[in-house]
């Protein structure tokens, strides 16, 4: 097998430390092994938003699209269902897709498209400069709110379960063995996937040491449980103090919405007697 | 009688649409030309709706505000209309609804509710046993009609049948509507039209979000798309909509969506998202009175500047507004052509009284057009998305795409597709996309972009743009005038407006908005009206209402 070689000639300009290094390099691995397993690298679409994890695509030499801030999601739908025979793997920040995204987001996992989701989730808007998300801790203090948010931060995990997403995940950008495996499973589950990556932004909400300390692996859990699921998605909020459970949560087997547009298409001919008979009929 | 004009109102949820369509379609079999003017308010039931369907000898795309017949299925309609009466005016009505004043030759009651029961039919079809009666006014045969309800009505055809004749037998004649000997015309709305058009430009997937005027599209697609293999998807926003639709161009499959001016306000960051990532993509944007929801039933011709210039920063579009069905299914074949010869959005203005209007449709009118396929790569050097090429324009290539490596950038990118901030690069970007416009106004010259009608050599002209154009001509035509219509205004075609103004001394503008927004585009390019024309009540101008504005004009 030849090394395929992911790397553009794009100057990466993340800050050291940056949690986006540990997804990309995960990313990246996992794209070359489903390459040396067969997939061909030229029906991989990668898709971002906007923010500092957007750039990603620029840094990974396969085809993609950089969307706009909260779009990446539809954006995506748009390619699947366009081509349902291509991996359309999106790339999100938090105040992306949990902000001005969410309707999109909600709206895929309803359908149950087969894409995956790669949530950035630094819970801190680091290309404007360290505002808070939707996913900032109550209390967090950033350039808009100097006195501390006044409202908790959403469950992004607990949201995506009850709006019917098929495979849940998270990892942290301290743990590139379990994203490469989680990253694999969710790009090659047949329905919405989404990984919730607690990537750590350095410069403007330092969580290392949080996470370092609070993370464990989820084990031999039921992942078709939908209860069990909910209870272990609760156990930490994004707010309090309490474990923070890594890995998989949930994976349902269920049809993919776009298996419902895969048809053919008439020749030109065919459409223009057919575009005749319509006319006709309406005299 | 040349022609024909038939009010039928009553409240919404009585059928009324139905109806209207049905007896213009008996009128269209036999032989005459049709056009249906609609008017409803945003009710689900009550309120007062009505539509007008004029029949005439000639082509023509307006109503007229004297009527023949009055069809009554309540007082209201009686007395919202009985200014429109005039000498020889016949008023058929329900007479267990409607009291009427006028004297007793003139008018012609039944009993709907009594004929119904009868036949053990529902109140529905009181606009069956109606339009029975019509066509025994007429004077018309009742095979015409039968032969009209059975393509009409898939459900209840027999006892449609029944009721029918239970009113054509309870009338009399009225008045003698002679057929006409020659051939009967598709009748279509000038929403179905613009999808047929869009279908033979190559559509292979429409999404909307359902937004009046333009919501009849996605039902019509969504109903006829299986036999086209096309993808028909109701997304959840307008802004999803654009986006996924920016993703099916990115796949290489050509897109068109559908909405009106609140949706397209949503579309604004999807549709300058296509400009800078040089994605195809037609929007129909059907106008309607605003502000914000304004009059969401009625009609208006005020996007027009939004149109020319949503989107932050600045890029190449194409915008054509159409005036009938004909120019509807043309322009949006090649309004999808020009989008993927060209990687730009297209826009196509309607508005309600073109999209929801009903006319007769003349392939042969409507003009030869073929779908034209993208530049394409040819897969010999490595491939790069923007590649800078003379005319702006840079061959494509569609994931999954061997040794091609595609992408697409939202942000200032090289060639390559990759994001830069470089000053030299963005530029070069900047220009490269801008120059796709000035290649494409050269293309559209082989193009017929501004139209002239009725009297040619005339020295005064009305100045009309999209759905105006049937009454301006018709008005034009009655008055001696010349009636001039851009229908592509972005590139703006000025050498051909120039030509299309040769000799004019007077040039008399109509426009469906308060402000004038055709005479502002215009005035960019230093071309004057003499006299304006407004009108902004939502409604379309009736033949005698501009014919008695435009004699006030020319005084």
């Amino acid at each position: 097998m030849n090394k395929i070689n992911l790397d553009t000639y794009a100057p990466n300009t993340w800050c050291p430390g940056c949690g986006n290094f540990a997804i990309m390099n995960a990313v990246k691995l996992v794209i070359a092994q489903l390459s040396a397993e067969g997939l061909p690298l030229e029906d991989i679409v990668l898709v971002s938003g906007i923010g500092c994890h957007g750039k990603i695509v620029d840094y990974i030499n396969v085809n993609s699209f950089y969307s706009i801030h909260g779009r990446a999601t539809p954006v995506a739908e748009g390619i699947k269902l366009a081509k349902p025979g291509l991996k359309v793997i999106c790339f999100a920040g938090d105040g992306d897709a949990y902000g001005e995204g969410i309707e999109h987001l909600i709206f895929a996992a309803k359908r149950n498209i087969d894409i995956t989701m790669v949530i950035h989730n630094n819970r801190v808007y680091g290309l404007t400069t360290g505002q808070y998300t939707p996913t900032s801790p109550l209390g967090f203090k950033g350039r808009s709110t100097p006195r501390g948010t006044v409202e908790p931060p959403i469950n992004p995990l607990e949201l995506m379960l009850a709006s019917g997403a098929t495979y849940l995940a998270r990892g942290t950008s301290h743990g590139i063995e379990l994203l490469k495996k989680i990253f694999k499973e969710a790009i090659l589950h047949k329905g919405f996937s989404l990984v919730d990556v607690l990537q750590v932004c350095v410069t403007y909400f330092n969580m290392y040491e949080y996470y370092n300390k609070h993370v464990y692996e989820l084990k031999d859990n039921n992942l078709q449980d939908f209860n069990q699921a909910l209870n272990k998605i609760r156990e930490w909020d994004y707010n309090h103090e309490a474990p923070i459970a890594l890995g998989v949560f949930y994976r349902k087997e269920f049809p993919a919405f776009e298996d419902n547009f895969i048809k053919d298409r008439p020749g030109q001919a065919d459409r223009e007697s057919k575009i005749s008979e319509f006319l006709n009929k309406n005299i | 009688m040349d022609e024909l004009s038939i009010l039928i109102g009553g409240r919404a949820g009585f059928g009324i649409d139905r109806a209207g369509g049905i007896i213009g379609r008996l009128l269209n079999r036999m032989g005459y030309h049709i056009y249906i003017y609609r008017d409803y308010p945003s009710i689900i039931r009550g309120g007062h709706t009505f539509s007008i369907i004029r029949a005439s000898k000639n082509r023509i795309a307006s109503h007229r505000d004297k009527i023949d017949v009055i069809l009554a299925l309540n007082q209201d309609t009686l007395d919202f209309h009985k200014k429109r009466l005039n000498e020889g005016c016949f008023f058929i009505f329900d007479s267990e609804q409607v009291k009427p004043q006028m004297g007793p030759n003139c008018g012609l009651g039944l009993p709907l509710g009594k004929l119904l029961k009868e036949e053990l039919a529902p109140e529905i079809m009181r606009n069956t046993c109606i339009i029975g009666a019509l066509t025994k006014a007429i004077g018309a045969d009742f095979g015409i009609l039968e032969d009209t309800l059975k393509k009409e009505l898939a459900k209840d055809l027999d006892l449609n049948l029944k009721v029918a004749r239970r009113g054509f037998d309870a009338a009399r004649e009225l008045f003698n509507f002679e057929p006409l000997q020659q051939k009967s015309l598709p009748f279509l709305t000038g929403n179905q039209a613009l999808a047929l058009g869009l279908i033979k430009g190559g559509l292979n997937a429409y999404i909307s979000y359902p937004m009046t005027p333009s919501s009849p599209i996605l039902h019509y697609l969504a109903e006829i798309g299986d036999d086209f293999g096309l993808d028909v998807i109701h997304p959840e926003s307008e802004i999803s909509v654009i986006l996924m639709a920016l993703g099916y161009a990115y796949a290489g499959k050509k897109v068109a969506v559908g909405t009106s001016g609140g949706g397209f306000c949503l579309m604004t960051e999807g549709l300058s998202l296509a400009g800078m990532a040089e994605l195809p993509v037609v929007v129909i944007l059907g106008q309607r009175p605003g502000p914000s929801t304004g009059l969401p039933t009625y009609s208006a011709q005020s996007d027009l500047h939004f149109a020319l210039n949503a989107g932050q920063g600045e890029f190449a579009r194409f915008v054509v507004a159409p005036g009938d069905a004909e120019e509807a299914y043309y322009w949006s074949a090649a309004s999808m052509n020009i989008s993927w010869k060209y990687q730009i959005p297209g826009i196509i203005l309607t508005d309600k009284n073109l999209g929801e209007g009903i006319f007769n449709f003349d392939l042969m009118l409507a003009g030869e057009i073929k779908e034209e396929g993208p530049v394409l790569w040819n897969g010999e050097s490595t491939y790069k998305r923007y590649s800078a090429a003379k005319n702006g324009v840079s061959p494509l290539a569609f994931a999954p795409s061997k040794d091609a490596v595609i992408k697409v950038n939202s942000y200032e990118h090289d060639e390559s597709g990759i994001t830069t901030e470089e000053p030299q690069q963005t530029k070069m970007m900047q220009e490269k996309r801008l120059r796709k416009e000035k290649y494409l106004a050269l293309d559209l010259e082989n193009f017929n972009t501004v139209k002239v009608h009725a009297e040619k050599e005339s020295e005064t002209a009305l100045l009309c743009w999209g759905s105006n154009k049937g009454v301006c001509v018709e008005a034009a035509r009655r008055l001696g005038l010349r009636a001039v219509q851009p229908v592509v205004l972005n590139p703006f075609g000025a050498k051909q407006f120039q030509e299309a103004l040769a000799g004019v001394k007077k040039l008399i503008l109509v426009e469906n908005n308060a402000t004038g927004q055709l005479m502002r585009l215009i005035g960019g390019y230093g071309f004057k009206v003499d006299k304006q024309i407004f009108k902004y009540d939502g409604r379309p101008f009736s033949l005698e209402e501009l014919e008695e504005e435009v004699k006030g004009a020319i005084k």
